[in-house]
């Protein structure tokens, strides 16, 4: 039976994000939370590795306590149970800290596992590096960007785009692999398994730095190498000029001040002026 | 003697040299970088017959080489480079190491990162040098919505990933000359325990969507599955590409290779246009590297406006109507 682990993250779902400009980092408590687009895939390849091969998928997440909805949208969709990390001293963790605190739990909570599963990238950070971070943290194989996953005895065998080239790679287990979003699109769950999985019959374990015998000096925005010096929108620097009025003159006007842009842009030559025989006689 | 200088580094990733110019991008902005801290440029180079790249990356501003070449390095392989890499980093301690985020990249650099015990950043967007003497790494997050800088103050090596095509490369120049270190592999090199089996060039398809230099989007927003249908003849008529949001692929007004989104594709056209489209952080994330966008919108106030270079108070549908009428008549045959 394949001992699996699944890594989740709950993301905010909202454009306008809350930050906190002081410390830089998101005010999280702040914003709705969705499961994180990359992981849902994660947990779609482990659903049919269990499906195919028989298993067993723990869901991991670390995140404030609101992050337990996700763990319980994992069971809902069919992972056997869930473990929260969550603790106020793992507050602005970078990846080498998470990836140090998922280890640990991971090696407690399920240390004889085959396979773990991340989203290849974040919607929030998209550092992409908690995945392969995490496995150098527990010195295992890994793989990244996989499209597709098979088990041969003990044997992975995966396929991948890496820049420019169609892959295919073995691993024995223990492993870890990130899944992409071009493959195991995410299933539906049923309103039943919802129900279930928000009404107490899910298995979810709470657990914070003490649990795991970690100094807290060792898990949160001290010790992480990385600081955020300042947070910023460049989109605010955008002219975003407002046109309106009658859908005849706005083209008029779209064309007479970036006429040229659009010409330069669909490589055919325009008549970006309206008069414009007049003007090249 | 003379004092050794403090080295920044970048790492020599030469696959796919001629669409992947990264690594001389990032040797220019090294050289910057390295005039401003009277630091040297060095080049890491690990492979089978790479003499090529040496001699390129001098040719590109690298002062020094550091080669390692070996049969046993003919494929690109992560692990054995990041223990190759993480003898060269504790045997002459560089400063700063910068990385290309491509795929291998972003795959190699967070090993590193790890096993040296110090911070990366990811997919920056800018490098500067501030006064305290420090690498300022500036990355995108939430789909380049934001942006951070970030440091690594007190842990050495500092090391970022950076998007391709950030930097211009420096003219090359085949009169430079450089110190090239040759590194024997190591005897002890652990046996790589992710083997490869095969790997084969992508053939290149069609015009792809990724690559247009217009791409025409359109949402829930253009009214109806015929209404919508205008943009295909709309992007045609411009030789750009169609893209679809999440609720107009699930409506089936657009197939699902269509979608642009974070589940989908992502874009970069000289010249956007939006119609009907809100800007759901999904679909925003995936167009932020637009050079120019125009939206169209009843809504002044939705997402997609804000960000929108000109952005167009109307309905999309008679928006794009007048536009195929316009262009029809503007464009010379």
């Amino acid at each position: 039976m394949l001992k699996l682990v699944v890594c989740i993250k709950q993301v905010p779902m909202v454009s306008e994000l809350p930050w906190d400009s002081k410390t830089g980092t998101l005010r999280r408590e702040l914003a709705d939370g969705m499961m994180n687009p990359a992981c849902r895939h994660a947990l779609e390849a482990a659903l049919q590795l269990k499906h195919e091969y028989g298993g067993h998928i723990t869901a991991i997440t670390m995140g404030p306590p609101m992050a337990e909805e996700v763990l319980r949208e994992a069971v809902a969709a069919g992972a056997d149970r869930g473990v929260l990390l969550t603790d106020r001293r793992m507050a602005g963790a970078d990846t080498f800290v998470t990836s140090f605190i998922l280890a640990h739990a991971i090696q407690k909570e399920c240390p004889d596992f085959d396979l773990i599963l991340c989203g290849c990238y974040t919607s929030d950070s998209e550092t992409a590096q908690v995945g392969p971070q995490l496995a150098e943290e527990l010195d295992i194989p890994g793989v990244a960007y996989v499209e597709h996953i098979e088990l041969d005895k003990h044997t992975f065998r995966m396929r991948r785009v890496s820049d420019n080239f169609l892959e295919t790679l073995e691993m024995d287990a223990p492993g870890l692999i990130t899944v992409t979003t071009q493959q195991y699109a995410p299933r539906y769950v049923s309103f039943a398994g919802v129900q279930d999985a928000f009404f107490d019959k899910a298995d979810i374990l709470t657990i914070g730095s003490d649990d795991l015998g970690l100094d807290p000096e060792m898990t949160g925005i001290k010790a992480s190498p990385t600081k955020i010096l300042d947070v910023y929108s460049p989109t605010a620097e955008k002219e975003n000029i407002v046109m309106k009025g009658a859908a005849r003159k706005i083209v008029d006007q779209l064309f007479e001040n970036f006429g040229d842009k659009i010409s330069g842009a669909i490589g055919k030559d325009l008549k970006t002026h309206d008069h414009d025989e007049e003007e090249e006689e | 003697m003379k004092e050794n200088k403090r080295e920044i580094w970048v790492f020599g990733d030469y696959r796919n040299y001629f669409q992947n110019r990264v690594t001389l991008q990032l040797l220019a902005r090294a050289t910057d970088l390295a005039s401003k801290t009277d630091a040297e440029v060095g080049a890491v180079v690990l492979g089978r017959d790479v003499d090529e790249y040496v001699n390129e990356y001098i040719a590109h501003g690298a002062h020094k080489v550091y080669v390692t070449d070996h049969p046993r390095l003919k494929d690109y392989n992560v692990e054995t480079y990041v223990a190759l890499t993480e003898r060269l980093v504790r045997e002459h301690q560089p400063e700063t190491i910068l990385i290309g985020a491509t795929s291998f990249g972003r795959e190699f650099a967070p090993r590193v990162a790890k096993r040296l015990g110090t911070g990366l950043s990811a997919d920056c967007v800018g490098l500067d040098i501030n006064e305290d003497g420090l690498l300022v790494q500036t990355a995108p997050s939430f789909g380049g919505n934001l942006l951070a800088k970030i440091v690594t103050p007190d842990r050495r090596p500092q090391m970022a990933t950076v998007r391709p095509g950030m930097f211009q490369e420096l003219p090359h120049d085949y009169e430079r000359t450089g110190e090239i270190i040759q590194v024997p592999l190591p005897d002890d090199v652990p046996k790589a325990r992710v083997r490869l089996i095969i790997a084969e060039r992508q053939p290149q398809r069609d015009q792809r969507i990724e690559d247009a230099r217009v791409v025409v989007c359109g949402g829930r927003g253009m009214g109806s599955k015929n209404k919508f249908k205008k943009l295909f003849e709309l992007a045609r008529l411009m030789n750009g590409e169609l893209g679809a949001t999440r609720p107009v692929v699930y409506s089936k007004w657009a197939d699902h290779e269509s979608l642009i989104g974070q589940a989908g594709r992502h874009i970069s056209p000289q010249v956007l246009f939006s119609f009907g489209i809100s800007g759901a952080i999904q679909h925003t994330a995936a167009i932020n590297d637009a050079d120019f966008i125009i939206a169209v919108n009843k809504n002044p106030n939705a997402t997609m406006m804000k960000m929108a270079d000109v952005a167009i108070v109307a309905d999309a549908n008679q928006l794009c109507i007048a536009l195929m009428k316009e262009l029809k008549k503007r464009i010379r045959n």
